[in-house]
């Protein structure tokens, strides 16, 4: 800083470790209660000693919530959503910015509109969709009156019903959300930036698109790469609704969804050092993956603002 | 391929539905032209929905804004430690919404949380988010506000490290005080971000918080937790009105069309409150 002012700096360093307190202490709190048997956590105030019963909570959470199968879900999940959105993404980047047809701009835009909505806003209908992934098709087949049309050359009535749904499955749970495009726009951005020059020197080399792609593009947006699949994997493992929709079989769900049973009910014996048990090991895997790649991760947070 | 069938498919079907009257079991749809949107301005508890959504997401954004603004402050004028203090802060980001809503229903169990507690004793409050439809609604601000401090304070750090050093140099020199600069020179620098996050916080309020509300208080007591994409789901999954809840999705997609849309136009003129 500027000048010495040790009263001011003082007070910095303590009001930035209440801060750190105020953000760490759900946390905090919740390792300790989770540590403690369940005389300790009903008692008021539950004491701040940690116990030593933070193995068994683990474990009864672990059998109870039937994590294991959520935890596995959650990542497939998670994993299958950072890998499809950013492959559609870079080849939807690529093909927009490298490739002059005639429908660059609409396509663009078309995509550029999908940053607008999120699932959220279209539940009901994406829902109805992955129930059945046909219907568009049965929809224009309806609309032409086909099965007129075919009953007439077939010479007798044939009910033609198209479905094929994708409840209760990881193609159902993953599709849907990959379709969003905000990854699409990021590379566009990045590709932009990338000096012509380069393009044309790996054309002039007899290099094809394809492998100007894989040998140029690719080693470039390393980092961008990097910096989605942690805001990705997070906002993969993180997802809610679409999963507590779409999922009814218990083998389905993903590990936030589970959690909600291990919640204490009203009439409940307080269950909570299992339930924050439960909530830690779910949490952590996205949490690692952010401190471990925080660099990155800091970088794609700020790009996508951009 | 998959943006057509996912995205544009389901838009379209939202629009056609939401201008018609379904049976509850799918086999008729009459169309009915926007006697669904009437229907829904002038149902109050829409209305009533609206408005508990607007003081949610308005509360949301001020509370971690403000919060993330101040931390990220502190922490830029720290000189040891930065790093350490930036990873302290970072985490709660990947906690997911959901799962912070199972952090604050405990620590403001009405019988056993913490914080409860504490605002019973030191407030005199009867707290009590399971009857009462203003806890209910101050027990989820706060845990989704907590969740996006980290995300907000990420930010600000990135915004505040922009700001050239010889600025601030030059008002010290000047004589202005450490507040005086702050006031005087980053926060104007730092409108850009705000202004961005503002409106990202606000879609957050909006959109995101569905897994803290279905965690917490499932809409209830009463309706007082009920935002607007809780009502949709409710309306469409477990009311099964179907033509409602279409059209409650068409005026969300309008909201954020318009949001975003605002914020493009704010973005390309890059206005920045310099003078």
């Amino acid at each position: 800083m500027v000048e010495k002012t040790p009263v001011l700096d003082m007070l910095t360093y303590i009001l930035l470790i209440v801060g750190i307190l105020i953000v760490g202490f759900p946390i905090i709190y919740a390792v300790i209660a989770a540590t403690l048997p369940i005389e300790d956590v009903s008692r008021v105030p539950m004491p701040l000693m940690p116990g030593d019963q933070f193995l068994v909570n683990m474990k009864t959470a672990w059998i109870e919530g039937d994590l294991g199968i959520h935890l596995f879900n959650s990542f497939i999940m998670a994993s299958g959503i950072t890998l499809g959105k950013i492959i559609v993404s870079l080849f939807g980047a690529f093909s927009i910015v490298y490739f002059d047809y005639r429908l660059r701009t609409v396509a663009f835009v078309s995509v550029f509109c999908t940053l607008m909505l999120p699932v959220e806003v279209r539940i009901l209908p994406t829902y109805e969709m992955a129930a059945n992934i046909l219907g568009p098709f049965q929809g224009l087949w309806n609309t032409l009156h086909l099965d007129g049309l075919v009953s007439w050359i077939a010479g007798h009535d044939i009910e033609v019903s198209l479905e094929w749904s994708l409840l209760d499955s990881y193609t159902g749970l993953i599709m849907p959300l990959v379709a969003s495009a905000t990854c699409t726009f990021l590379f566009r951005q990045f590709f932009l930036t990338i000096p012509e020059e380069l393009c044309e020197a790996a054309k002039m080399d007899g290099a094809s698109a394809m492998t100007f792609f894989r040998k140029i593009l690719l080693p470039l947006s390393k980092t961008n790469i990097a910096a989605l699949v942690v805001i990705e994997f997070v906002y993969g493992w993180n997802q809610y609704l679409w999963p507590l929709l779409i999922t009814t079989n218990p083998k389905m769900m993903t590990a936030v969804i589970g959690l909600q049973h291990l919640i204490p009910a009203a009439d409940d014996l307080p269950y909570w050092n299992v339930a924050l048990a439960g909530s830690l090991l779910v949490m952590l895997p996205p949490i690692l993956v952010v401190l471990f790649m925080q660099r990155w991760f800091v970088k794609g947070l700020v790009e996508r603002e951009k | 391929m998959v943006t057509l069938t996912f995205f544009y498919w389901p838009a379209v079907q939202g629009l056609m539905q939401s201008v018609m009257r379904s049976d509850p079991f799918g086999q008729h749809s009459t169309f009915i032209w926007f006697d669904n949107f009437v229907a829904l301005f002038t149902d109050p508890l829409y209305l009533k929905s609206i408005g508990i959504t607007i003081l949610f997401s308005a509360s949301v954004a001020a509370v971690s804004i403000s919060l993330g603004l101040f931390i990220a402050t502190m922490a830029n004028r720290a000189l040891k430690a930065k790093a350490l203090v930036r990873t302290m802060l970072i985490w709660p980001y990947a906690v997911a919404p959901a799962i912070s809503g199972i952090l604050w229903l405990f620590l403001l169990h009405p019988s056993y949380g913490v914080v409860a507690l504490g605002i019973k004793r030191w407030f005199g409050v009867d707290w009590n988010p399971v009857l009462k439809g203003s806890d209910a609604i101050f027990m989820i601000i706060m845990a989704s506000a907590w969740k996006e401090i980290s995300y907000n304070f990420v930010f600000f750090i990135a915004g505040l490290q922009a700001i050239p050093k010889s600025l601030i140099e030059a008002a010290a020199i000047d004589g202005a005080s450490p507040f005086r600069r702050f006031w005087a020179i980053t926060f104007p620098l730092l409108s850009p971000t705000l202004f961005f996050l503002t409106v990202m916080n606000i879609i957050y309020a909006f959109f995101e918080t569905f897994g803290v509300v279905h965690m917490m208080t499932q809409g209830g007591p009463g309706g007082a937790t009920n935002i607007l994409v809780y009502k949709v789901y409710q309306d469409g999954f477990i009311g099964l009105n179907l033509g409602a809840s279409s059209s409650q999705s068409v005026v969300l997609m309008t909201l954020i069309i318009v949001i975003t849309l605002l914020q493009f136009k704010y973005v390309e003129k890059k206005v920045q409150y310099t003078g």
